[in-house]
């Protein structure tokens, strides 16, 4: 039994090193590939500039998103598919308030209220109203937060500890409930949000103030969370917590205290999230954090299921996936963008559960 | 015997305490197990009976509703038919998905939250295979009796491919993976570069038409055949005077008949050696391996039988089921279909498959159809004033006691609400009744009952997970399985 069980298990670690060595072979053959391509002049190095500076701006998106479910996925383990639906409610109160405030006189307050003033009548840019976009991301968070612990309160306190799967489809339930709410209040129609913004042009590469804005935001967002996990005891706690449960609840770390810490961390995230992608992209709907939430996933199935920094990680190399694989997926096979994003998270989901970061969790 | 096997209420099992326990004399033993026997095939005609008419009571249930409806807006006999036909379809497609997902996760634990792309891959290959090949896109033109079987073996290959390597991973892996597989899938059929076989994005729109309707008119014309002038003749006789409904009620009989084989085929499984392995394997996968089954087998096939099923469901469902004759990513397949079929099967209880069947019913009637003519309905009583454009001028007036615009609001936009009310129901199932109607019934691995031992300070396992454990035992022990 001993002798058979060691050689399974040999047999299975070189199965899963020649899995990743073939990944390895694979991404670096790709590598050589684009270089190729920029030599010869078959894509023009402005091109793929705007393909990484467009999938850094939208991974870090979904590398904030992640944190807050890789944070539930690590402390109160299950797979929350109402996240999505955080990141769209955070978008539409933060986006309520910044049009209250940048439109004020130019459209009827109730028609601002719901985001569904002309874009161009309230003119919300980062550079013409920069406080009401500002209070706007402030506002998103806010909400978001009051958001996750009504949540958290009303669906998932009621059944602490139970099986990951029925917390799953409780956040299922959280997620319908939710998105139609939002279309019941704010309609079900897309539309734009944004005024445009001057563009700066750095060798090749068209850059926008929005852009911009988001980048430096989400990173600053992510050194909080940082300095959060590294240098307050509620961070240590935290992680003590994603690692083993039971061991910090024995340490007398209050766990109630911590897992409402958490939805406040990722609630705020999600929504801060969710109002920076609408920026980004200028429009909103309903349904856009659910379309994103499966890339989150895949960000944070990519990092390593429980690794805050894993999870930021994840986000720009999905984001750098999707939109560097265009420079081989040209014309019609564009359409496979996302398949490849998703593709690449059941990938490592079989070869490195893990994560690519291996098994670090939030330490 | 189609009855839902060994489920039984807990004050009824006192009868069958004849289990083959170690220490028993042999004479004795033998004799008590008979009469367990009989008490248990007893049991399963009054299970079955009463699985009958419970699904029957549901459907007069929902049948006396839908009735009322269609009185209440004046339907003519046309439309109040329509109507019931509407009903029982919609039960029926639900009830085949839902039995299918109740193999994958009511029997082998297999959290698929998959299903609306196996239904494409079902629906896809069905018009691929039968297709004229003068149409656009070409097709194979393969009779429907080819095809129907083609499809589900797709479908069922497309299952092992996800299966395969994905059946290792914990049950919430194994949710992101089939989604994304399913979300993989539906892109790539809208995708550009398969638009010459799949239709693209527009869709594919190149089916043989509705097999049913060439019962009652030959060829593509108008001209009825016998069969289709006496039935035809007979229903304008008692007044249903549309030709079309009585062509898709025609339809929804057939489908109502292969839901009907569907369940006998799926009781049969679980009842049979195949089916209590995959009970078994939910209830403790680590027991079942370490009684020398090869879980990983029986979970591919269970994982394929019940993919084959959603591509037939695909088939019926999506092609000929709601009209048009033609199927499109962006509206047939998406995710949330999967998730609605979820909410049914956890509405009657996972594990059971009358349950399904109700669940199905349930959905399909109160939360699907229901709500669409909720708002005609009130209109005939109430007189709707005000009909605002935006919730704030739906709530404002709120504040001086004025109801009307929000309630002509909230009927103007009944869709959203009624997937608050599903995701609100569905939480509160999770937390106050997980088992759902019937999920209470969720057969055990074992053939007999293993709750109640013969004497009283002999009690094992009355925890929910004991059983289990000791019925993949009795079961791997007591027979010889496969």
């Amino acid at each position: 039994m001993g002798v058979r069980d060691g050689y399974s298990r040999a047999r299975r670690a070189l199965g899963d090193r020649s899995t990743a060595l073939a990944v390895a072979v694979v991404g670096g053959l790709l590598a050589l590939d684009l270089l190729r391509r920029l030599f010869t002049g078959m894509v023009a190095p402005g091109q793929v500039a705007t393909y990484l500076w467009t999938g850094l701006v939208i991974g870090l998106i979904y590398g904030l998103a992640g944190i807050g479910l890789s944070l539930t996925y690590s402390i109160l383990s299950f797979a929350n598919f109402a996240h999505g639906d955080h990141v769209t409610a955070g978008a539409f109160s933060g986006w309520a308030v910044a049009y209250a405030i940048a439109g004020s006189g130019a459209a009827e307050l109730g028609s601002r209220l719901l985001v569904q003033a002309s874009p161009g009548q309230v003119g919300a840019s980062i550079v013409s109203t920069p406080l009401a976009i500002l209070a706007g991301l402030l506002a998103a968070m806010v909400l978001a937060v009051a958001l996750a612990l009504v949540m958290d309160r009303l669906v998932y306190k009621p059944m602490r500890g139970a099986e990951g799967i029925s917390l799953l489809i409780a956040s299922v339930g959280v997620a319908f409930a939710l998105r139609y709410l939002l279309a019941f209040v704010f309609g079900t129609n897309s539309r734009g949000v944004t005024a445009s913004v001057p563009r700066y042009t750095i060798g090749g590469l068209v850059v926008n103030a929005h852009e911009i804005t988001l980048a430096a935001t989400a990173l600053a967002l992510m050194l909080g969370v940082h300095l959060l996990l590294q240098r307050t005891k509620l961070g240590k706690a935290m992680r003590a917590m994603a690692d083993n449960e039971d061991l910090a609840r024995v340490t007398g770390i209050p766990t109630e205290r911590v897992i409402r810490w958490t939805w406040i961390v990722g609630g705020g995230l999600a929504g801060a999230a969710g109002y920076l992608v609408v920026l980004k992209t200028g429009t909103i709907s309903y349904s856009f954090g659910w379309v994103l939430l499966l890339l989150i996933f895949a960000a944070v199935i990519l990092g390593g299921i429980g690794s805050v920094y894993g999870a930021m990680a994840g986000g720009v190399i999905i984001g750098l996936t999707e939109n560097v694989a265009l420079v081989w997926l040209r014309g019609p096979y564009s359409d496979f963008t996302l398949p490849v994003a998703f593709g690449l998270m059941i990938l490592i989901l079989l070869v490195r559960p893990s994560g690519l970061f291996g098994g670090v969790t939030t330490a | 015997m189609s009855d839902d096997g060994s489920d039984r209420s807990p004050s009824e099992s006192s009868t069958d305490s004849g289990a083959p326990t170690d220490g028993a004399p042999g004479t004795e033993s033998a004799d008590r197990m008979d009469r367990a026997r009989g008490a248990l095939d007893g049991l399963r005609d009054r299970t079955a009976t009463f699985d009958a008419l419970l699904i029957l009571g549901a459907m007069i249930g929902l049948y006396g509703l839908f009735a009322i409806i269609g009185t209440v807006l004046g339907y003519p006999l046309n439309g109040v038919v329509a109507l019931v036909r509407e009903v029982t379809f919609f039960t029926a497609v639900y009830a085949l998905v839902v039995l299918a997902l109740n193999l994958h996760w009511g029997y082998a634990g297999l959290f698929n939250i998959g299903v609306a792309g196996f239904m494409a891959v079902g629906a896809y290959a069905f018009g691929i295979l039968a297709g004229a090949p003068t149409g656009s896109p070409p097709g194979l033109g393969l009779p429907i009796a080819v095809a129907v079987p083609g499809a589900m073996l797709a479908a069922a290959l497309v299952g092992l491919v996800a299966a395969l390597p994905a059946l290792r991973l914990k049950a919430d892996y194994l949710a992101i993976v089939t989604i994304a597989i399913a979300e993989i899938i539906r892109l790539a059929l809208a995708s550009r570069v398969l638009k010459p076989v799949t239709g693209g994005g527009g869709g594919f729109g190149n089916f043989p038409k509705n097999p049913v309707r060439g019962i009652f008119y030959a060829g593509s014309g108008t001209d009825r055949t016998a069969v289709g002038a006496a039935v035809l003749d007979a229903a304008e006789g008692v007044g249903v005077t549309n030709p079309e409904v009585v062509i898709d009620l025609a339809y929804t009989l057939l489908v109502v008949g292969i839901v009907a084989l569907t369940y006998v085929l799926l009781v049969r499984i679980g009842n049979s050696p195949f089916g209590r392995v995959l009970k078994a394997i939910r209830e403790d996968e680590l027991v079942a391996e370490s009684l020398g089954k090869d879980t990983r087998v029986f979970k591919i096939k269970a994982f394929m039988v019940g993919c084959a099923l959603m591509g037939l469901a695909g088939i019926a469902w999506q092609v000929y089921g709601l009209g048009g004759g033609n199927v499109n990513p962006t509206n047939n397949f998406l995710p949330q279909l999967t998730f609605y079929i979820f909410i049914a099967l956890i509405i009657g209880g996972a594990g059971s498959n009358t349950g399904s069947v109700l669940g199905g019913a349930m959905f399909a009637g109160l939360l699907f159809l229901l709500p669409n003519y909720v708002p005609r309905v009130v209109e005939q009583f109430v007189t709707i004033t005000a009909r605002p454009n935006t919730f704030i001028d739906a709530v404002a007036p709120l504040a001086s006691l004025e109801v009307m615009p929000f309630l002509g609001y909230a009927l103007g936009n009944i869709d959203q609400l009624r997937f608050v009310f599903v995701g609100a129901l569905l939480v509160y199932l999770v937390q106050r009744r997980p088992e759902g109607l019937l999920g209470h019934r969720k057969e055990t691995a074992s053939t007999i009952d293993l709750s109640e031992r013969g004497r009283p300070g002999d009690r094992r396992g009355t925890e929910r997970g004991r059983p289990a454990a000791d019925g993949g035992a009795g079961a791997g022990g007591g027979e010889p399985d496969e």
